[in-house]
């Protein structure tokens, strides 16, 4: 209980001092773009009051939930396959260190010549970004479980699908779990990404057309919003790791 | 009963097993026979391991046969469970789990096999911990788990890979005396691998001393006097005491 309270206490202080460097850098000023915390505070609570935040998001949390979900499932499903099986280990992991380690801002006009400036260009920027280190971790982790773990459900019977079920992914998810986090936070900075160079709709049509008419708080509103949603939904994703797996947590504390 | 003919619960035949380049059983022939229990003896590094892998199904031999009931083995099988040497429990799920775990993946209800796992729990001294996860066990207890789990699917041969390395003096001689209540009672067939001379005589209808790699079969010990004796005199019988002495004596001379 004691620790529980430190920890939020911490992160209080953590966030205090954050905002604080940031309406000191505001005051300075270190740029006359650069507004103080309390003037972006005030242009956010205006951008909730008058709904214009909400159907930012709406616009916004599409192609991000898409993505993610996509990258999430099939990252995980294409990172096992690769984490068993040598061949298409060779044949497709190339694949994803490729789009790991490509500029994704010259790969958009691309994209959209291919798939035009709607949902589905987005949807693929924020694939792009989320879904390979996804997939390389889960296919590092697969490859890396215990070798006697394993052998140890081959001599109690257990079926090719016991072993992947109920040795190989449980003993992987941490890692899965981490690469998932990593994940889910690229495919934010994606779907922001995607708006500003696509078309401009959602948040990042917030961003670009206050930065248009040099309305910095708000710009820089939105920009923080975006930051607080992507940390509570990994907080979530945390959450949901430590009631799925509850035995593995600790012992990455112990071991 | 009939004494004189004794069936092979598992043959070893002319079994050879490389690594690579590293030739770790060459030649090795060996009977296990059914109902008793047969220790293997040698140097670490000799191949107890390998053969007992080979044996179980988990790693194929380069050459030989190795049968079980007579018929050869091509895989793992439900007549036979492992005691692994390194534990092998799984850290995300809990004793109980991991104890009935050999049960769930024959697909038995839980409820059923909890009650077992709960018994076998008891019978290696865990009761009580039953939901703690392997990190709150010490190496000892966990060693336990292990064995509760090759003991809850009751499996004909019990193959132990260095069953009681890790538990505490005072367990270790209660689970020998335990294992020779086992071999008594129950119609199994025990291959059991130990480093100490002490406790393979001890507990052994026959001790198979094998030499360093490439490990083939020595010498084969039978005690004979005090197998039926009660379990505390063992230990002061004069025959115990010989064996041990002999099979010092061949062993030495592997490790200077
Ligand atoms: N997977 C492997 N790959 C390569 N060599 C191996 C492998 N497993 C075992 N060996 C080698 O085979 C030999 C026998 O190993 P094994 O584990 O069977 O020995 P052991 O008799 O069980 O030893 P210990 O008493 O220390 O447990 C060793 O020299 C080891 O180096
Ligand atoms: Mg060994």
């Amino acid at each position: 209980m004691f620790t529980r309270h430190r920890a939020v206490i911490l992160k209080l202080c953590s966030a205090i001092f954050m905002f604080g460097a940031w309406e000191i850098a505001g005051r300075i000023p270190v740029s006359f773009a650069f507004p103080t915390f309390f003037e972006s505070l005030a242009a956010f609570w205006v951008l909730i009051m008058d709904g214009s935040m909400f159907r930012a998001y709406a616009e916004t949390l599409k192609p991000l939930v898409i993505g993610v979900l996509i990258s999430g499932f099939f990252g995980i499903a294409i990172g096992l396959w690769i984490g068993l099986n040598r061949a298409f280990d060779w044949l497709v992991s190339p694949i994803f260190v490729v789009m790991q380690t490509a500029p994704l801002a010259a790969l958009i006009p691309l994209l959209v010549m291919a798939y035009g400036i709607g949902l589905t260009s987005k949807v693929f920027v924020v694939c792009i970004m989320a879904m390979p280190v996804i997939v390389l971790n889960t296919a590092g982790a697969v490859r890396n479980t215990s070798v006697s773990l394993i052998e140890m459900g081959k001599a109690f019977l257990g079926t090719r699908r016991d072993i992947i079920l109920k040795i190989i992914l449980p003993s992987a998810s941490p890692v899965i779990f981490a690469g998932l986090r990593l994940g889910v936070s690229a495919g934010f900075i994606g779907a922001i990404l995607a708006e500003l160079k696509i078309t401009p709709t959602g948040v990042g049509d917030i961003i670009s057309y206050s930065r248009s008419i040099a309305d910095y708080p708000s710009m820089y509103a939105a920009i923080a919003s975006i930051i607080v949603l992507a940390v509570l939904f990994l907080n979530l994703l945390e959450r949901l790791e430590g009631f799925l797996f509850k035995g593995n947590r600790k012992t990455l504390v112990s071991d | 009963m009939n004494t004189t003919i004794t069936e092979n619960a598992v043959a070893v035949r002319n079994v050879y097993k490389n690594y690579g380049d590293v030739e770790a059983l060459r030649d090795l022939s060996l009977d296990f026979p059914k109902g008793q229990l047969t220790s293997l003896l040698g140097p670490s590094g000799c191949g107890k391991t390998t053969l007992l892998k080979i044996i179980a199904g988990l790693l194929p031999a380069n050459s030989g046969e190795v049968l079980v009931n007579g018929q050869p083995v091509s895989g793992p099988g439900p007549d036979r469970a492992f005691v692994f040497q390194d534990f092998a429990l799984m850290p995300w799920a809990s004793t109980i789990r991991n104890v009935a775990f050999g049960l769930e993946l024959r697909g038995v209800a839980k409820s059923e096999r909890e009650a077992v796992a709960e018994k076998y729990i008891a019978a290696v001294g865990l009761k009580g911990f039953e939901n703690s996860y392997p990190h709150e066990l010490s190496g000892g207890m966990r060693q336990r788990v292990g064995l509760a789990r090759a003991l809850s699917v009751n499996a004909e041969v019990l193959l132990m890979d260095e069953p009681f390395s890790a538990v505490d003096e005072q367990t270790r001689r209660k689970f020998q005396e335990d294992l020779l209540g086992l071999v008594q009672n129950e119609n199994k067939t025990f291959l059991f691998v130990t480093h100490s001379i002490e406790e393979a005589v001890y507990v052994s209808d026959q001790v198979a001393i094998l030499l360093p790699r490439p490990s083939r079969v020595s010498e084969i010990i039978r005690p004979q006097g005090f197998r039926n004796k009660d379990v505390d005199s063992i230990r002061r019988d004069p025959e115990y005491l010989d064996l041990v002495d002999k099979i010092w004596a061949s062993l030495r001379s592997y490790v200077e």
